[in-house]
């Protein structure tokens, strides 16, 4: 009864953590599947993460916060399309700025709030739903909150679906592999790039956000952690397909709820702490090494495409 | 009635002018063949017909109306698809989702259905393929079918297809002519962009000839002949004669026996060349861009490695050898893109020296004052307008190719490789170039130039080998060769390949 206790706590703190950067390493996987790195994704994670927070402390509606915190990654994803599509701009260059600006004007909007307090400032986040709660061990996997399952449920299998089975999908791979054609077929690719990484932004900000307005219900400098860069390695390690994307983040979350219990054990061994913090990231550096040498890259990712 | 009319067509590209009021006329139903050289403004035009470049002045007619063609999008609307070189496809997609890409606007995709329409529209068209095939592991004449069923899926009344044969073996060109003539029944109208004189004559039904831009001439295929479209296709005055006086002799320097190579599809290249370059001659390699030149030159150099056959310097067997190797044993080369030839981001004077480091190197230690001494010494000697200091991608074409000849030049080499040496270069500098190499002839080197111009070939050469298809179709002394006879070889109509043998 322990093991099956613990099996389910860790499995419910798995699609925890997993939630977040799925959300956002879906965002990516559109983008880069259209030819275009995302690299922007860490600061819009971040600006998404201080919006909702901002917007939901001052209306007092997390829902509102949610939202406005999508509009705003979208925007900065426009943002990343201008350069990268419209300007030509190298992509690497461009992401890192955006990363940089949204990081840096997150975190000056936040001194300007909220500079004075002695104790962070917190806001009651999400609830969790409890469905079968008279359940003993289904009960505290299915403790979640309602993101989760949207994403799980709802996002994952419609962008798999969307990417595979319509032709809006075809045209997004079609404009990552050899715009030439795409072009050439009628497919108009710069509106195609500007859509995903419109959406693709809105995804990485509602990534951010469920980590203030539900997992926290606060705003911290460390709130993202890195982890946008995982989600980029994580659509790597998904061949930049959604649901082994999904698999991905499941490997991460896993080493990450495994690395906090084992810590919360207090086993006195005689390695540091922070060895079990690496422990996700060494994971993760570890399964992209072995699926990352088969991972075929969109072709034309990174170019930008000018017409004649 | 004419299903499409362009009239007057100019396009320029800088001060390249590369279509000049240009009438072109389909009628309905017929195969058209648009014939010219390379950079005779071919490809231009119908690029322009099928909204990828954008008509400087004229007009197009479409059906009686003038057309707007702004993009491909319009030219499909108004059912004109193109065949281009460089096929369009998307290599992991399926035959059937490479078909409808772009076309379909349904939300969702129904991958059974769509292959049970591909392969109804490819059956009614005559043409054999399979739907769920992905495109990756076709063969090159497969992928051509399936460009030429995306064209007709879109309701293509009009189709264009640029050199369709260049990347075709024999058996799959009559394979595509098969189709054609299919299409042809069922009302298609076709533009068929080649400069091969022997399948313009099998598949068109009429010929319009472009050389320079402009139109030479819109005739019946059956009211003409080869020799009459070679000599519209090439004729032009040639330039005054600048070579001087007989140096060559009978001493053999480089050698070429049966020498075959493949291209970087791995594709056949060179079939079997042999040829020979005596002291002090010129050997010009003429023919159309594509028939092996470039890998002729490159294997020559040591960049590629032959199949099989023997190179030869000065009796020394050298096939296989790498680039340094063959420098060493005193081959010099002008690289063919000059501006892979350099380093672009480095100064002229590094860019000089690049070939001989170990010369100006002591102890791992670049020798600086000794490279700038060199550099200016060059500079002097061959003109180059830049500093040894400057970067060399603020050289200008002309200038660029000084550099090079500059470099090859200073090691005095036996053999000299010019693959189209003159290519993209202002009058003063292609002079400058000609004087260079025909310098090289007076001191005895073994000089071959590959060359996509006819006059220049004609004004420099001893003798002319002609390339065609991979094989040295005809070789003659200059004092033979006629544009005409030189145009049928170029297009493969006219072999004399055993007199080539019994030449050499």
């Amino acid at each position: 009864m322990v093991v099956a206790l613990f099996i389910a706590t860790l499995t419910a703190a798995t699609l925890r953590v997993a939630t977040p950067i799925l959300l956002a390493a879906i965002g990516e996987t559109f983008s880069e599947r259209a030819g275009v790195l995302n690299l922007g994704i860490e600061g819009i994670m971040f600006f998404g993460a201080f919006v909702s927070f901002f917007v939901a402390d001052l209306t007092n509606s997390l829902w509102t916060g949610l939202l406005i915190a999508v509009v705003i990654g979208c925007l900065l994803g426009v943002l990343m399309a201008f350069f990268t599509v419209t300007l030509g701009v190298n992509q690497h260059v461009s992401g890192l700025g955006i990363t940089l600006l949204a990081s840096g004007l997150a975190l000056f909007a936040f001194r300007l709030n909220y500079g004075g307090r002695a104790t962070p400032p917190s806001i009651p986040p999400f609830e969790q739903l409890t469905p079968l709660a008279n359940i003993p061990i289904l009960s505290t996997i299915l403790n979640q909150y309602l993101l989760t399952y949207i994403v799980f449920l709802v996002i994952v299998p419609i962008s798999w679906w969307v990417m595979y089975r319509t032709s809006f999908g075809l045209k997004v791979r079609a404009v990552g592999e050899n715009p030439e054609a795409a072009d050439a077929a009628g497919i108009n690719v710069f509106r195609i790039r500007y859509i995903v990484l419109a959406v693709g932004g809105g995804l990485m900000a509602m990534g951010g956000a469920f980590l203030s307005l539900a997992q926290l219900g606060a705003f911290t400098h460390g709130i993202i952690a890195g982890r946008g860069w995982v989600a980029i390695a994580l659509v790597i390690f998904g061949n930049w397909n959604p649901s082994k994307v999904m698999l991905g983040s499941l490997i991460f979350g896993g080493a990450y709820a495994l690395q906090l219990r084992l810590q919360a054990m207090g086993l006195q061994l005689p390695i540091p702490y922070e060895t079990f913090l690496a422990l996700p990231y060494i994971v993760t550096i570890i399964a992209l090494v072995i699926a990352g040498r088969k991972a075929s890259y969109p072709a034309a990712l990174l170019k930008p495409y000018h017409r004649e | 009635m004419y299903v499409v009319e362009m009239r007057q067509i100019t396009k320029r590209f800088g001060d390249v002018v590369a279509n000049e009021g240009v009438d072109f006329q389909l009628r309905s139903g017929e195969i058209h063949a648009l014939l010219g050289e390379n950079g005779a403004g071919k490809t231009t035009l119908m690029r322009i017909l099928f909204g990828l470049y954008h008509e400087d002045s004229g007009k197009i007619v479409v059906d009686g109306q003038p057309a707007r063609i702004a993009s491909p999008k319009d030219a499909i609307s108004l059912g004109i698809g193109m065949v281009t070189q460089h096929f369009a496809l998307v290599p992991p997609f399926s035959v059937a989702e490479n078909v409808i890409m772009g076309y379909r606007e349904s939300l969702s995709l129904d991958i059974k259905a769509i292959e049970a329409e591909v392969a109804d529209s490819a059956a009614r068209f005559g043409i054999e393929i399979n739907p769920s095939a992905i495109v990756r592991h076709l063969s090159v004449g497969q992928k051509q079918r399936v460009e030429i069923l995306k064209a007709l899926f879109r309701q293509a009344r009009v189709l264009i297809l640029d050199e369709p044969t260049a990347v075709l073996i024999p058996q799959e060109v009559e394979a595509l002519f098969g189709i054609l003539r299919n299409l042809r029944e069922q009302g298609i109208s076709i533009v068929f962009i080649s400069h091969k004189l022997n399948e313009v004559m099998a598949i068109s039904d009429r010929v319009t000839v472009l050389r320079d831009g402009r139109v030479i001439s819109t005739i019946d295929t059956s009211s003409t002949n080869p020799t009459e479209l070679a000599r519209m296709m090439v004729g032009r005055e040639t330039f005054g004669v600048t070579r001087q006086g007989e140096v060559a002799t009978d001493q053999p320097i480089l050698e070429v026996q049966n020498l075959c190579a493949v291209d970087d599809r791995g594709l056949k290249a060179l079939a079997e060349v042999s040829l020979v370059v005596n002291a002090g001659e010129i050997l010009g390699v003429a023919g159309v861009g594509g028939n092996g030149q470039k890998e002729l030159a490159e294997t020559l150099c040591g960049i590629r490695s032959p199949t099989s056959g023997s190179i030869q310097v000065r009796g020394q067997e050298m096939s296989g050898a790498s680039p340094s190797e063959m420098t060493a044993a005193g081959v010099g080369r002008i690289p063919e893109d000059r501006h892979a030839g350099v380093v672009a981001e480095l100064t002229v004077a590094d860019n000089l020296v690049m070939e001989y480091l170990a010369r100006y190197t002591s102890r791992g230690v670049l020798d600086k004052k000794a490279i700038r001494n060199y550099a200016d010494g060059l500079i002097e000697q061959f003109q180059i307008k830049a500093r040894p200091t400057d970067k060399t991608r603020t050289l200008s074409g002309g200038n660029l190719q000084k550099l090079l000849l500059a470099r090859v030049l200073a090691n005095h080499p036996d053999v000299l490789i010019a693959p189209q040496p003159t290519r993209g270069l202002d009058v003063g500098a292609t002079e400058y170039v000609h004087n260079q190499l025909l310098e090289q002839r007076e001191q005895g080197a073994a000089v071959l130039l590959i060359s996509e111009d006819l006059d220049e070939i004609m004004a420099l050469s001893d003798r002319i080998a002609v390339m065609y298809e991979g094989e040295i179709v005809g070789m003659l002394p200059v004092q033979e060769a006629d544009i005409e006879r030189l145009g049928l070889m170029m297009s493969g109509v006219l072999k004399e390949k055993d007199n080539a043998v019994a030449q050499i």
